[in-house]
């Protein structure tokens, strides 16, 4: 057979198709694509086992994955502020101001490309950039494994979580990755409401989530449960930063674009925006609103909304009710590292 | 000269041949995803991408067996391009990079 077509036919002409415009759905129709998952995906190259979170949380948080020792993930991607740091930009090693908004880890395990501008393609990747780059943590990667083998306790964490493996950085990257794959929000407000629970978001919000679908076009980027497409767009802000134009600078529209965030928690993650210029929720809808500085990249969902004051207020009571109902993070133990030598003098003595 | 003859006319018929198996092929978008996965070609055969979707799609590939970029291409546009090498090709849309096609040229 000269040609194989897989999956679903190929269908012969557009002319075909029609598709259902935002404005025709129903609101229980665009309820239905917000359900939340059932099981959180893991790749079949780097499958969940406990003892590969376990490993992953404890190297997460432990600050001695940066050269100078003192920034670990977690100081950025901290917990407490919905996995993000608060800050406009986020500090890099020897406190140095870096150029874009630190991006919450929340429910990266539905993410394929990570970082604003994509630049990686899994969470393996991604956790070992961050990491190795020297305005970021600054940490030699090979050093980094002779580091940690001098800790007994990483060795035995590592060969539970590895076994007949050990300590490498491929395998350190997986174990993040796959801790990272458990950060997800739990169930909000909204989840409630759209597992039937009419009670369990106000009326306001309500029209809020009729806005984000219709008139204010949201979902046109932020769709489904997680609140994102993971796409790339340039929504018009006025910086200098080229974004994702700088991985592929052939393509028109990647100048100035960056990934849509998800919107879980959205209300604990400000200020906001690529690079955190934009102070509160109701900036960003103003942003929206007016639709952008105007630029061949600019997307072409980024048009006028003419919303109205009460509208914004709406969208927000809405965008509140995706605020989840964490269970508090614990910080895990870290190996101490030196307890052996203490143990070690006791012996000789 | 009957050797050459012989050459022109096979060339002929090879071309000949070679034009008529060429085919082309529509990928539709829709939803934000190709209505499709994967695909095998012949080298010479077209796909016609068309944007059956509400939203601006940008259709790409880094693949070195073929780059190209078919740029912003609006709801209810259509673009073709022509695989002219065999090898695999991975077309994305650079907006919205979950869309994936994976295509086979022999």
């Amino acid at each position: 057979m000269k040609k194989l077509i897989l999956g679903v036919a190929v269908t012969a002409i557009a002319a075909s198709f029609s598709p259902v415009s935002a404005a025709e759905k129903s609101r229980d129709e665009w309820k239905a694509e917000y359900v939340r998952p059932s099981s959180v995906p893991h790749p079949a190259d780097n499958p969940y086992t406990v003892e590969k979170a376990k490993l992953g949380e404890t190297l997460f948080f432990d600050p001695r994955l940066s050269g100078a020792n003192h920034i670990s993930c977690g100081t950025c991607h901290n917990p407490s502020f919905a996995w993000g740091d608060g800050l406009p930009t986020g500090f890099g090693h020897g406190m140095v101001r870096l150029g874009r908004k630190t991006p919450t880890i929340l429910n990266l395990a539905w993410s394929e490309l990570l970082m604003w501008d994509d630049r990686f393609e899994s969470l393996e990747e991604q956790a070992l950039g961050p990491i190795a780059a020297d305005v970021e943590m600054n940490q030699d990667l090979d050093e980094l494994v002779t580091e940690l083998q001098a800790i007994p306790e990483y060795r035995t964490l590592f060969n539970v979580a590895f076994p007949n493996e050990g300590i490498s950085i491929e395998n350190l990257a997986k174990a993040i990755a796959t801790y990272e794959r458990t950060v997800v929000s739990a169930v909000a407000p909204f989840d409630s409401w759209i597992a039937g629970d009419e009670l369990a978001i106000s009326e306001a919000a309500k029209r809020g989530f009729d806005l984000y679908n219709g008139k204010a076009n949201c979902t046109a980027c932020h769709s489904g449960w997680n609140f994102t497409d993971d796409s790339f767009h340039d929504i018009g802000l006025p910086d200098d930063d080229n974004g994702r134009g700088d991985i592929l600078p052939e393509i028109e529209a990647m100048a100035h674009a960056f990934k849509t965030p998800t919107l879980r928690n959205v209300e604990l993650r400000g200020p906001y925006m690529h690079d955190g210029s934009l102070a509160d929720l109701l900036a960003v809808i103003n942003h929206y609103d007016e639709d952008g500085v105007k630029r061949p990249s600019l997307s072409s969902d980024m048009k006028p909304l003419n919303l109205t004051q009460a509208e914004k207020i709406d969208l927000i009571f809405f965008l509140a009710t995706l605020t989840s109902r964490d269970d508090p993070v614990p910080l895990p133990v870290l190996p101490n590292g030196k307890s052996m030598v203490v143990t070690k003098l006791k012996v000789q003595e | 000269m009957r050797a050459n003859a012989g050459v022109a006319i096979a060339a002929t018929l090879l071309f000949a041949a070679g034009t008529a198996q060429a085919e082309t092929f529509t990928v539709t978008q829709q939803g934000k995803q190709f209505d499709i996965k994967e695909i095998s070609l012949a080298v010479g055969d077209s796909i016609t991408f068309t944007n059956a979707d509400e939203y601006t799609h940008n259709i790409y590939s880094k693949s070195k067996v073929q780059k190209f970029n078919l740029g912003k291409q609006e709801p209810g546009a259509s673009d073709a391009i022509t695989f002219d090498n065999a090898g695999k090709v991975k077309v994305r849309c650079a907006i919205h990079p979950k869309m994936k096609l994976k295509v086979t040229v022999q």
